[in-house]
């Protein structure tokens, strides 16, 4: 039998006002098992959590009830108090009559009443309660960032500055990401490479970062401080270690009409390739769909030209087996496909482009060596028009648009249309715009300059349809404030299509147990107070894959996944959450409807020998459950027909006692 | 009826929600008989949202609305200016207990040029 003590709070008024406290105390001191009454102002003072302790002492206590207000609030400091007073601390139970009792109700009687049967409640689950203790499992110390732009860079290198070792993975045969793509950087005007390049450089360089560059994650298996990662390493037909990155190969290969995806399609890269000229790694990758060796074993050019002997046409996957203690998401984003959106001619004329694509048109190293010319003719454009919100905002049609706002296209619009006319003062710049969002720092004031000292035309409307028409572009557009419709032969469309997060971030987020939005944007465990924990114990965020982002604002998010990294390797040991599910695999039988249900992968089958009461063995499949992976979340235990699983701390026993003690 | 009735009327007529506009203008960009109309697309969706609808029934902008219908494709947040327009010709057509166009009248506005299916819809449209 338990000795039971109970707390009645006051919380000044807020409980008291509403709730006779002194009824509830001297109501629950006559339920089973409460040897020990009283109410106070503030049980969570000092002076409460004195009494408490002293109580515990004094009439030899085995467990308390605490009516307050939510365990949320103050559950832990009650269970530490506990703890002080040399009980274990899941003997603490707390009745909520505040948010759920006196903050709800007017009437004293009526909340008094229902305080007590929240108490009494309370009191019967505290009855069945038996001693808790946490498990412990130790941490792996490092770290996998799987994504290699701006946002993964910035997490390993503040994790590596921190003294931890760090693994980045990224797909492409770079890092670097969307950032190395730009040209200027908003709102300050700095050159990206400038400033992303060193970055990279310091990542390469770093003795406890590894760069796994063209891998890609193939499985994640074990939980926070214990995961077991497959990486895939491509193929790359490149020995890297050796390859010296001076490009002869690149310049000797013959196949030389391959869409180049660092300049989006807009020029030609050989079947051997580095993708930039300060890509990091610095090494030479060769296209298995374009190499004629590799195709049809004919050529071989590389091979004789390369002095280093790095090229290897044998070269197959690799698979390397690594643990981590924490990962953080870096996969960011691409532009949506502008496949759909016919009334901007996207697929009709060369010389409608994407925001991106005209980043590389303006890039000093982009297909064009940065002079603003058509795709088309190679001429310089007279009259562009920019068109804002391609695809954002859009709720009409999921297959065609995204109903979010893409958060970054207001500000790099604005930096193009500033530069074009910054560049060549003759062209004629428009800017079609719903809404102008420049939500930050020096934000606003730099799209008013665009406007006031660079003479953008802003224009207040959307552009409805661009008709090719000879070499011309012609647009028609509605401008809202004067109630006209335009007509502009405009010679360059340029649409700030919406961005959507990276193709691989589902099947990832399904190998992580990591939760997404309607829109694959990996979720946060808080949207205000946890922002770059995702739910799942030991996976972070960083950067776009967790929502649009600019520059500034991924680099902080960056720095904060890294310190929440930081903060989990630095612990020797994880103290898990004993309030887990366990199986009784005496009446487990077997059917896998937990495994099923179960968010976070923590069910696995085993079989196992019974002996029978006839002394025979019989061998059966049963549930079991790994405590450091479950988080209590309690899916399993509804799910199970045969009522074998249970969840600590919350056993249907103690929950249907509280049933009980509430309809009594 | 009042223009909080009419309103009423027209939305359900419409069975659109002039709340989702979020004032892009699309809908005028788009239309190809901006010229012609008083009104335009953008302007219904906004005077039908505030209950403003006499001087759009009084107006000639209902029937020189094409009802091609490419505002309502290309809207973003599907409110589809288009039918307003059309619930709107509606409640001004109905009331006057005749139709805007008989068949006699017909003959002297063909045009060689016009396609087949505007008169059919021109019939449609002008009709109670």
């Amino acid at each position: 039998m338990q000795r039971i003590g109970v707390f009645v709070c006051w919380c000044g008024s807020n409980i008291a006002g509403t709730v006779d406290v002194r009824a509830v105390a001297e109501a629950l001191s006559r339920e089973p098992g409460v040897v020990f009454s009283c109410d106070y102002q503030y049980m969570c003072s000092k002076t409460g959590q004195d009494m408490i302790k002293d109580a515990v002492r004094e009439h030899k206590l085995t467990g308390i009830v605490v009516c307050s207000c939510s365990p949320r609030m103050h559950e832990q400091t009650f269970r530490k108090t506990a703890a002080a007073a040399g009980l274990n601390p899941y003997m603490v139970e707390i009745a909520n009559i505040r948010e759920q009792c006196s903050w709800v109700h007017k009437d004293m009687i009526v909340g008094t009443e229902k305080a007590i049967i929240l108490g009494r409640a309370a009191v019967a689950k505290v009855n069945l309660n038996s001693p808790l203790t946490p498990g412990e499992s130790p941490v792996t110390k490092r770290a996998l960032v799987i994504g290699g732009g701006i946002a993964g860079i910035q997490t390993a290198l503040d994790i590596a500055d921190a003294g931890f070792k760090v693994d980045i993975v990224e797909k492409k045969p770079t890092i670097g990401g969307k950032m190395a793509q730009l040209d200027k950087t908003f709102p300050t005007l700095d050159c990206a490479a400038c400033i992303l390049t060193p970055k990279m450089v310091d990542a390469a360089q770093h003795e406890n970062i590894r760069i796994f560059s063209y891998s890609e994650v193939e499985e994640v298996r074990g939980f926070v401080g214990n995961f077991d990662v497959k990486i895939k390493k491509k193929a790359r037909y490149v020995n890297e270690d050796i390859c010296t990155g001076c490009g002869a190969c690149v310049d000797k290969c013959p196949m030389k009409k391959v869409p180049n995806e660092f300049n989006l399609g807009m020029d030609m890269r050989r079947a051997i390739y580095i993708p930039f000229a300060q890509a990091v790694p610095k090494v030479a990758t060769i296209d298995p769909s374009a190499c004629n060796m590799l195709k049809n074993g004919k050529c071989g050019v590389c091979q004789k030209v390369c002095t280093a002997g790095a090229i290897d046409y044998t070269q197959k996957d690799e698979y390397i087996d690594e643990k981590y203690g924490a990962i953080v998401v870096a996969t960011g984003y691409d532009p949506i496909s502008l496949e759909k959106f016919d009334e901007y001619a996207y697929n009709q004329s060369k010389d409608v482009i994407t925001s991106l694509e005209f980043e590389r048109l303006t890039n000093a190293a982009g297909p064009t060596a940065g002079k603003l010319l058509r795709p088309s003719d190679g001429r310089h454009p007279e009259k562009i028009v920019f068109v804002q919100c391609v695809g954002s905002r859009c709720a009409s049609c999921a297959e065609k648009g995204k109903e979010y706002c893409s958060k970054i296209c207001c500000m790099y619009t604005a930096k193009h249309a500033m530069l074009t006319r910054d560049k060549y003062p003759d062209t004629e710049v428009y800017v079609f715009y719903i809404d102008v969002r420049t939500p930050g720092k020096s934000f606003d004031e730099f799209y008013r300059r665009a406007v006031e000292e660079y003479g953008v035309k802003y224009i207040k409307g959307t552009v409805g349809k661009v008709v090719p028409e000879g070499d011309k572009l012609l647009v028609q557009a509605a401008d809202l404030l004067t109630n006209t419709q335009m007509h502009i032969d405009a010679d360059l469309v340029v649409l700030a299509a919406a961005i959507e997060p990276d193709k691989s971030a589902r099947s990832l987020a399904t190998m992580l147990t990591a939760s997404m939005d309607t829109n694959d944007f990996f979720t946060e465990a808080h949207p205000k107070l946890r922002p770059v924990e995702s739910p799942t114990a030991g996976v972070f965020l960083s950067g776009a894959c967790q929502g649009p982002k600019d520059i500034p604002e991924t680099v902080s998010q960056a720095g904060a996944a890294a310190s929440k990294v930081i903060g989990l390797l630095a612990k020797d040991k994880l103290i898990g959450n004993p309030c887990v599910a366990s199986s009784n695999e005496l009446m487990c039988n077997g059917c896998s409807s937990c495994e099923r249900v179960c968010p976070y992968g923590a069910i696995t089958y085993e079989n196992k020998e019974f002996r029978m009461p006839d002394r025979t063995v019989k061998v059966r499949r049963v549930a079991r459950v790994n405590p450091a992976v479950c988080q209590g979340c309690g899916c399993c235990t509804v799910t199970c027909p045969s009522g074998a699983m249970d969840l600590r701390g919350f056993e249907n026993s103690q929950i249907m006692a509280e049933v009980d003690a509430i309809c009594k | 009826m009042n223009n909080q009735a009419l309103k009423k009327e027209i939305l359900r007529m419409s069975g659109t929600d002039p709340m989702k506009c979020m004032a892009c203008g699309k809908c005028t960009a788009t239309c190809p008989a901006f010229d012609e109309m008083e009104y335009h697309p953008h302007q219904f969706v906004s005077m039908i949202k505030n209950a403003n609808i006499a001087p759009l029934i009084r107006s000639e902008s209902v029937y020189k609305c094409l009802t091609c219908f490419a505002c309502a494709e290309r809207c973003p947040r599907g409110v589809e200016p288009a039918k307003l327009i059309e619930a709107v010709r509606l409640v001004a057509i109905r009331p006057q207990g005749k139709n805007r166009m008989t068949a006699g009248d017909i003959a002297e506005k063909l045009d060689d040029d016009m396609p087949q299916q505007a008169i059919v819809a021109a019939f449609r449209k002008y009709t109670k």
